[in-house]
């Protein structure tokens, strides 16, 4: 019975490190639905590029890890800003499945195009990170180093949107975007921070994602969806509810992995999910609409 | 200081304004009554740069408001208070004001400015740290008003300001119309509470299916012809 206990704890601590990194993920799809009410059916394309943009800073260049995951962060910005200004822009006006069909086109278009430039093989970075062992627990230090790059990452996030102007009229637009004209800001100028703040989340979680994962062209496939459903979860553009979502998420996919195969913790996760949109549709801390 | 000139503007096909003139000298109270629909609040949203007009003149001190991108229309010295006040729910009062505040000229003056609006709204103070949609109608108008004082206007429009309030908190919204007065700031205000919006302003423009009916004196309107007719159609 001890050593079951332990298996828990394992599992609840590598759930918690897990839900780290998947709260980072859904901030940065949350905060550009919430501001420009667009959502990036491509957001975990622009991952996969953050990631082979450290593979080949790191392993193909063999720059520094940090000057390779700064290179990757602000490269990752710049393709959310192209995202937007190219695509997201043109058609703020449209209907929005015209502009779920046309993220949802460039996440083909990237997928295809990292195809043919990177080839198929996965990739990695080659770093071997120790395993700590504490406790009899064995705690995976590259999770370590992901969930508090993580957690940094949100906390720097989190005190720009509270302690600048810029930061305020990001808050403000997600509430009433009519009336932003009126307190001076100019919309598009918003739209394209949060654009580059969106990319920049997306590139970070890639550094932190490379570090566990192989890279490869339809690698979005494996992370992108449930994003998606922790946003979901939390109520699309909610910050702090898809935050709670990713932590429940992530301990349904430990735990439950623990009872059988580690699929199984995704089945039970997805089968949480669907369960939820019976329960309460509008996410876990609907707002009284 | 604001100048309005053959002005029409409305939404798609739909035309709310025909022509429209009217003036806000410097250190006025003005009223724009009439009854629903008539176009009162198309003209503030003209004025502050919500909607452009498709044919007209709009000055502000001479400045040509429609050669000003709508996001700077703010730092003419044009606040507008919007109809039903559009807070910020989910921030807190002072970051709601801080919103009001966000031009750059406005920012450098963020700590003064505050002190203004919180020493007319003392209620202000002690809720700052409270959520703006958690508070009484009442106390959300001052808010509002408040947000739109941060710029340091010259101009301060008002969109029914009364409008959900209860009546005690509506006569205290009027009061307060005074001490904004007192500090320089000329009103331009839209109401449907006509009675009482004529006891506070100098001047009032009727409006009605979009056009100026009447203007005047607020006194020669209180008791005026052209306002029943508005009004009742007879």
């Amino acid at each position: 019975m001890g050593v079951f206990d332990i298996y828990l704890l394992e599992a609840l601590i590598n759930g918690v490190l897990l839900g780290g990194v998947l709260a980072l993920l859904s901030l940065g799809l949350n905060l550009v639905f919430g501001v420009i009410d667009v959502v990036w059916i491509c957001y975990a394309e622009l991952i996969m590029l953050g990631m082979y943009a450290m593979y080949f800073l790191a392993s193909v260049y063999h720059a520094p890890l940090l000057l390779a995951a700064a290179l990757s962060i602000a490269a990752v910005g710049v393709l959310g800003v192209l995202l937007h200004v190219l695509v997201i822009a043109p058609l703020l006006g449209a209907a929005p499945i015209n502009q779920l069909l046309a993220t949802g086109g460039v996440l083909f278009f990237l997928q295809s195009a990292a195809t043919i430039l990177f080839g198929i093989e996965f990739k990695n970075l080659g770093l071997r990170l120790p395993v700590l062992k504490v406790a009899g627990m064995f705690i995976s230090y590259s999770r370590l180093l992901a969930f508090a790059a993580a957690l940094i990452g949100m906390v720097l996030v989190y005190l720009f949107l509270s302690r600048t102007y810029t930061g305020a009229a990001i808050r403000a637009i997600a509430q009433d975007r009519q009336i932003m004209t009126l307190m001076g800001v100019d919309s598009r100028r918003i739209y394209v921070i949060t654009s580059a703040l969106g990319g920049g989340l997306a590139g970070l979680a890639a550094c932190l994602l490379v570090l566990q994962y192989d890279v490869h062209p339809f690698v979005g496939l494996s992370f992108g969806p449930i994003t998606f459903l922790i946003c979901v979860l939390g109520g699309l553009g909610n910050f702090l509810g898809g935050f709670v979502a990713a932590f429940v998420f992530a301990e349904i996919i430990s735990v439950g992995g623990l009872y059988l195969d580690l699929e199984w913790g995704y089945v039970f996760a997805f089968a949480f999910f669907i369960a939820m949109m019976f329960v309460r549709p509008q996410g876990l801390l609907a707002r009284r609409s | 200081m604001l100048q309005l000139t053959g002005v029409r503007a409305g939404y798609g096909s739909f035309q709310a304004l025909f022509d429209v003139s009217l003036e806000v000298r410097a250190g006025e109270a003005v009223g724009v009554i009439g009854p629903n629909g008539a176009g009162k609040t198309t003209l503030m949203r003209v004025i502050s740069g919500l909607i452009r007009p498709t044919a007209g003149q709009l000055t502000m001190e001479g400045v040509d408001v429609l050669a000003t991108p709508p996001h700077r229309i703010v730092e003419l010295g044009i606040a507008h208070v919007p109809e039903s006040r559009r807070l910020f729910p989910r921030m807190t009062v002072e970051d709601n004001l801080k919103m009001g505040g966000f031009a750059p000229a406005a920012r450098a003056k963020f700590r003064q400015r505050l002190a203004v609006v919180y020493e007319l709204f003392p209620r202000l103070r002690e809720r700052r740290r409270q959520l703006a949609g958690s508070m009484s109608g009442g106390e959300q108008q001052m808010c509002a008003i408040g947000r739109a004082l941060m710029s340091e206007p010259r101009l301060l429009l008002l969109d029914e300001p009364s409008a959900g309030l209860a009546p005690v908190v509506v006569d205290h919204v009027f009061a307060l119309l005074g001490t904004i007065r007192a500090a320089g700031v000329t009103v331009l205000i839209v109401e449907q509470n006509v009675q009482q919006v004529l006891r506070v302003v100098e001047r009032a423009y009727l409006l009605k299916a979009g056009r100026i009916r009447a203007a005047g004196a607020a006194g020669e309107l209180l008791d005026g012809a052209r306002l029943r007719e508005a009004y009742l159609g007879v």
